[in-house]
């Protein structure tokens, strides 16, 4: 088992990727170095990660701690009712600056030393700076102005707040691209509550969720309740949205009524074909076309580890959290919108039933990953294969492929250097 | 004048309850709950700050019913039972109708291959009433698990 927290961040020689984007070495769930890798290249490099909804922190002092890839960030609106990202890190001897999930502050102390920052992560207090009775105290070179932790940009898209630690990483705007914006623009289009969260740890490597999510081929072999309610299957309309830079997906379904059974579908004998299965009670199923585009399933995902998700009516943002080589934290938030009626409410709770930890469509995916992890344990100078629906990673108007996975693959080895 | 229901009658119930999640014998778990009930997953955070949301969401025994159908005939997860641990009821409340109470539980999980965890730990928010027969049944348990944490799947109701 590998540890939990990176104690080395020093770079090391990464293994040879040998194949094309097909062949997915699975070293790369395993290998220390890659791990350390990612946080510099990745999470801490040109890319945007989700950090919390604005809809968390509307008042001024309003904060979340959260991470950016292993990294302890805290997320806050500043007096001037902007929001700043701060690494969660005491300049004076490392410790965390605040240690609550979330809540209302005036500035940030450190319990160790009491040292004080403001809500903008700067430096504003350092206890017995000038000693006491006029003994010890900081040296009088000692700036506090020149000790503070890491600050993120903060870029925010319908109310999400995403965070970079690089520089060099381009506007929300041309990262995500104009399809991906105009999807979440799609779903989060006004002011949304949250109505519960939830927390999953999963037995594997963060980059087999990622994959999950993306991976439209195996959604109604894996989860047969969707596609026994006709929700989600592969023969229904619908297709994946893979952006130009292969990092962000969409996956998207509709519903149509007048689609006779599938004679390709009943052909193979799928295990998740079962015939007359039915609910006691369907009015878990209850949904209206809130969107107005009969889209009733749409998953999108914005690279390194975010995921917005609208199933019928059950909406939820994810966060995806590499803790260690193979374990990863899912948090899922739960979403409604602030003019929900009681009836959309109870709507979207009993809907809830089909995602999370227990969710009906959902929870196998909480194993897959770690079947794969306990699968390659010896096989780490093999390969997946990732070839359904060919070997580019373009947009396609169908969903038995893999193109956003291989669209995965090419962002990252481009981030990895690898 | 208040419903008569006891101690003992509550604990013999939740005994009754694990018995039947922990032997596997999940079709009879839905008649435990009334007709209309609620029975809900959530966590401490989430109740205490009245965020409604759960991991299973029930307001109807059918609904409890499809759960289990879908856990026997859907749901792929790895072998694994449970063992629960109900505490003391600590009654909080008493009409006519039935009694209030918080117990707590524990419940291990054991896993196919023989690793055994402490899975999940907390309270059950009930509401206990007397149906027709004069049995007791579950107009509503509210699972308030401590932690906001959840190990890899929830097939397996609490």
């Amino acid at each position: 088992m590998s540890s939990s927290v990176l104690h080395d961040m020093r770079a090391q020689p990464l293994p040879t990727w040998e194949g094309d984007i097909t062949q997915v070495p699975y070293w790369v769930y395993q290998d220390e170095a890659v791990r350390r890798a990612e946080q510099e290249k990745i999470f801490a490099g040109p890319a945007w990660s989700y950090l919390c909804l604005e809809a968390e922190i509307p008042a001024r002092g309003d904060f979340r701690t959260t991470f950016i890839g292993e990294m302890p960030v805290v997320v806050v609106r500043g007096d001037d009712e902007e929001i700043y990202a701060f690494e969660n890190r005491c300049s004076h001897r490392g410790a965390l600056i605040a240690l609550e999930d979330g809540g209302n502050a005036q500035d940030f102390t450190c319990v160790y030393h009491a040292w004080r920052y403001d809500l903008e992560g700067n430096l504003k207090g350092v206890a017995f700076q000038n000693g006491v009775n006029g003994k010890g105290g900081m040296p009088d070179s000692f700036c506090m102005e020149e000790h503070g932790p890491r600050k993120l940009r903060i870029a925010t898209v319908s109310g999400l707040v995403f965070g970079s630690l690089s520089d060099d990483v381009p506007d929300i705007e041309d990262y995500l691209g104009e399809e991906i914006i105009s999807r979440i623009e799609r779903v989060l289009r006004k002011p949304v509550k949250v109505i519960g969260r939830f927390r999953q740890m999963l037995p594997n490597n963060w980059k087999l969720y990622v994959e999950n999510v993306k991976d439209t081929y195996h959604a109604s072999l894996l989860h047969v309740f969707f596609t026994t309610f006709r929700l989600n299957r592969l023969s229904q309309k619908g297709g994946v949205i893979v952006s130009e830079s292969g990092a962000h997906h969409v996956s998207y379904s509709a519903i149509d009524p007048a689609e006779a059974k599938s004679a390709d579908y009943s052909a193979e004998k799928l295990r998740s074909d079962k015939e007359g299965y039915a609910l006691a009670d369907p009015s878990m199923l209850d949904g209206v076309d809130e969107f107005g585009d009969g889209v009733t399933l749409q998953i999108l995902s914005v690279f390194p580890g975010f995921v917005l998700q609208q199933i019928q009516n059950c909406l939820a943002v994810r966060q995806v959290l590499p803790k260690g080589q193979e374990s990863t934290e899912l948090n899922w938030t739960y979403l409604g919108f602030q003019d929900d009626t009681p009836q959309m409410d109870n709507m979207r709770l009993k809907q809830a039933n089909l995602v999370g930890p227990a969710g009906f469509v959902s929870m196998e995916d909480g194993a897959v990953g770690g079947f794969v992890q306990r699968g390659v344990a010896c096989a780490s100078d093999q390969e997946g294969i990732i070839k359904m629906g060919g070997e580019g990673y373009e947009s396609a108007p169908y969903r038995a492929t893999e193109t956003s996975v291989r669209g995965f693959w090419h962002a990252y080895r481009s981030y990895m250097g690898i | 004048m208040s419903a008569d229901i006891s101690y003992e009658q509550l604990n013999q119930f939740n005994a009754e309850y694990a018995g039947c999640i922990d032997d596997d014998r999940l079709e009879e778990w839905p008649a435990f709950f009334s007709e209309q009930c609620l029975y809900k997953i959530t966590t401490a955070d989430n109740y205490r700050s009245g965020l409604p949301a759960g991991l299973v969401y029930a307001d109807t025994r059918r609904m409890l019913r499809d759960r289990v159908t879908a856990l026997r005939e859907a749901n792929v997860y790895e072998r694994h039972s449970y063992r629960h641990l109900i505490g003391m009821p600590r009654i909080t409340g008493r009409d006519e109708g039935g009694v209030a109470a918080e117990t707590p539980f524990m419940v291990a999980r054991i896993m196919r291959g023989g690793r055994t965890d402490l899975f999940a730990s907390g309270k059950y928010v009930d509401r206990v009433t007397l149906d027709a027969a004069g049995a007791l049944t579950l107009a509503q348990r509210i699972v308030v698990c401590d932690s906001d944490s959840f190990d890899t799947l929830v097939a397996i109701p609490f």
